[in-house]
């Protein structure tokens, strides 16, 4: 293209059409070669999607899927009308705003630790990458056994530091459940939040940093003037994508405490009445508003957040 | 306090903060190895090593279920959805990440919007598609529907690689008349391989570790993956959970994940922060 942008002021209107052309048959190629990736996200994605939001305003049940019929937002009325459903809401929003908060702090900590000049921060990185990798259900089994009341190792450790009296049913009490869940979480994924937080620390150049010194900050000023403006782009993205993970969080409460509704998400409210009670038409509806949910906190976050994304190419 | 003093103070916080930070990340998974390897009653005590060590979990857990069907299922279902993914996303990151046109920037917003999307906003539509093409409790169903989280993020990584490519490559090629099918595969391909390795890693773990649309799309003990197959091992009583077989069949799915993470760790990182953060 630039070969051709500098043969341009001798032979102008011939040039041009060639680039045009040239263009017009990169953009066909663009398409020709989106298709195919565009078309099985239409089919995977789009297509359920719109199915599902149907379905929300039909009486289908899981027995004949097929044969259904319209009954207007009846299923949204019955919503409205089941405390379990407000309960999962309320579940839902205390675990993303609890644990995502909670992830964003401990995650700043153990990056500004890592980020100082220490020796063996490979390994150190390493092991922060186990919980990530590890699948929440195996995290939230092993935390299941962990939080036993009766053999659990964390009670165990406790009753001997004196810190509580009597054994604890850190998953069976339903004043307790929530916070268990919140707990898993964070150690899954902080080291996650705390890697992406280093990521951003490592792109400030020392400088900065020596120059503040020599102005005389003290390290808390170096941090709430320097540190935190300069990674709060890719700190907010972080904790943008992590919210929208909370949001729709399942694996976790299902396995440690089953349907519960002392504990039960808004996914777990769905599935349980699209499978379990075979209801596809309430499945439906308490899904396609979770959805809603989550749009409007994406939305929420990206605005208060003011996060940017780096699409627009360079 | 002398200087030096406060200095060594320091760096001793430090270390003390590093090794908080280890004990709390390595912890929980050292212990299900210990629980893992304890039979009988000294599962139920607090040893920090094992005074008996046996294998016994891990032999119960293969005779009382069929846990090497399980992983095979899990092997071939995310095998198959990365490769799948590379194969639909290298053409589409080639495309956005090298040609400018519009509604580049809006697809690019789509594809991240479907990638953050909650799962069960498509379960009951896709139930009655899985249904309906006869893939239900079948492992193809299972490759199909994880399509809706590995491809758009394959395409996001993919996408940001492609685009730090430098642009003398691909005139150099279409100068030597090269059709954009031959520039792709014989050009990007090969230079995009680290990056096909990492996104694939990924999306191979993201895949492995699905449970909400293999818990539902599947049936029989013989279909379920690896995950689903942990979360439903249950004992001879609902109040009987046998601890020690689920520790051994956590150990077992774990262990190839974080030896990939050792490995792999600075390419996986790599992807991580491409995937969602460009600083």
């Amino acid at each position: 293209m630039s070969a051709a942008a500098q043969a341009a002021p001798v032979a102008a209107p011939r040039a041009r059409n060639a680039i045009s052309g040239m263009q017009r048959r990169r953009r066909r190629t663009a398409w020709l070669f989106l298709s195919p990736m565009l078309l099985v996200l239409a089919l995977v994605a789009g297509w359920p999607l719109l199915r599902t939001v149907y379905f929300a305003f039909t009486d289908a049940t899981l027995f004949d899927i097929a044969f259904h019929e319209l009954v207007g937002a009846q299923n949204f009325a019955f919503l409205a009308s089941d405390p379990d459903w407000w309960a999962a809401v309320r579940n839902t929003l205390i675990f993303a705003t609890a644990s995502v908060a909670i992830e964003t702090l401990l995650g700043l900590v153990i990056a500004l630790t890592l980020n100082a000049r220490l020796r063996g921060r490979g390994p150190l990185r390493a092991a922060m990458l186990i919980p990530w990798a590890i699948p929440t259900v195996v995290s939230a089994q092993m935390w299941g056994w962990m939080l036993h009341d009766q053999y659990g190792v964390i009670n165990a450790v406790l009753l001997s530091l004196g810190v509580i009296a009597t054994p604890w049913a850190w998953v069976a009490d339903p004043s307790l459940a929530l916070w268990s869940v919140v707990a898993v979480d964070v150690w899954k994924t902080t080291p996650f939040m705390a890697l992406l937080i280093l990521a951003a620390l490592q792109l400030v150049p020392r400088d900065v940093y020596e120059a503040a010194r020599i102005d005389g900050l003290g390290p808390v000023g170096i941090f709430v003037r320097i540190t935190l403006p300069l990674i709060r782009p890719a700190l907010m993205v972080a904790v943008l994508f992590r919210a929208l993970d909370a949001l729709r969080v399942f694996d976790l409460m299902y396995v440690l405490t089953g349907n519960s509704p002392s504990t039960a998400s808004m996914s777990v409210y769905a599935r349980q009445q699209l499978v379990d009670f075979q209801d596809v038409g309430m499945g439906s509806a308490a899904a396609t508003f979770l959805a809603l949910v989550v749009a409007a906190s994406a939305a929420l976050i990206i605005v208060a957040g003011r996060v940017r994304f780096d699409t627009a190419g360079r | 306090m002398p200087r030096p003093l406060r200095r060594a103070m320091g760096r001793l916080g430090l270390w003390l903060l590093v090794a908080v930070i280890v004990v709390y990340t390595v912890f929980p998974f050292y212990w299900a190895i210990v629980s893992s390897l304890k039979g009988g009653q000294a599962l139920f005590g607090t040893e920090l090593l094992p005074r008996d060590p046996q294998w016994s979990n891990y032999a119960e857990l293969f005779r009382q279920q069929p846990f090497g069907r399980n992983i095979l299922n899990s092997v071939f279902v995310a095998g198959s959805v990365v490769l799948v993914s590379l194969v639909l996303a290298s053409g589409a990151a080639y495309a956005l990440g090298r040609i400018r046109f519009r509604g580049r920037v809006p697809l690019l917003m789509v594809i991240l919007s479907v990638s953050m999307f909650p799962q069960v906003a498509v379960l009951s539509g896709m139930f009655e598609l899985i249904r309906w093409l006869g893939l239900y409790n079948n492992l193809l169903g299972l490759t199909l529907s994880y399509l809706i989280f590995t491809l758009p993020f394959t395409v996001w990584v993919l996408t940001t690689f492609m685009r730090e490519l430098p642009q003398e490559l691909e005139e150099a090629a279409m100068v030597d008349g090269a059709t954009p099918f031959v520039t792709i595969t014989r050009v990007f391909l090969p230079l995009m391989a680290p990056a096909m390795a990492t996104a694939g890693l990924l999306a191979f773990i993201a895949a492995w570790n699905e449970f909400l649309f293999a818990l539902t799309f599947t049936l029989t003990n013989e279909m379920r993956t690896v995950p689903v197959a942990i979360a439903l091992i249950s004992g001879a009583s609902a109040f009987e959970l046998p601890w020690g077989r689920i520790m051994a069949a956590s150990v077992i799915v774990t262990v190839p994940l974080i030896l990939l993470v050792l490995v792999f760790q600075r390419r996986i990182v790599e992807g991580l922060t491409a995937g969602a953060v460009k600083g």
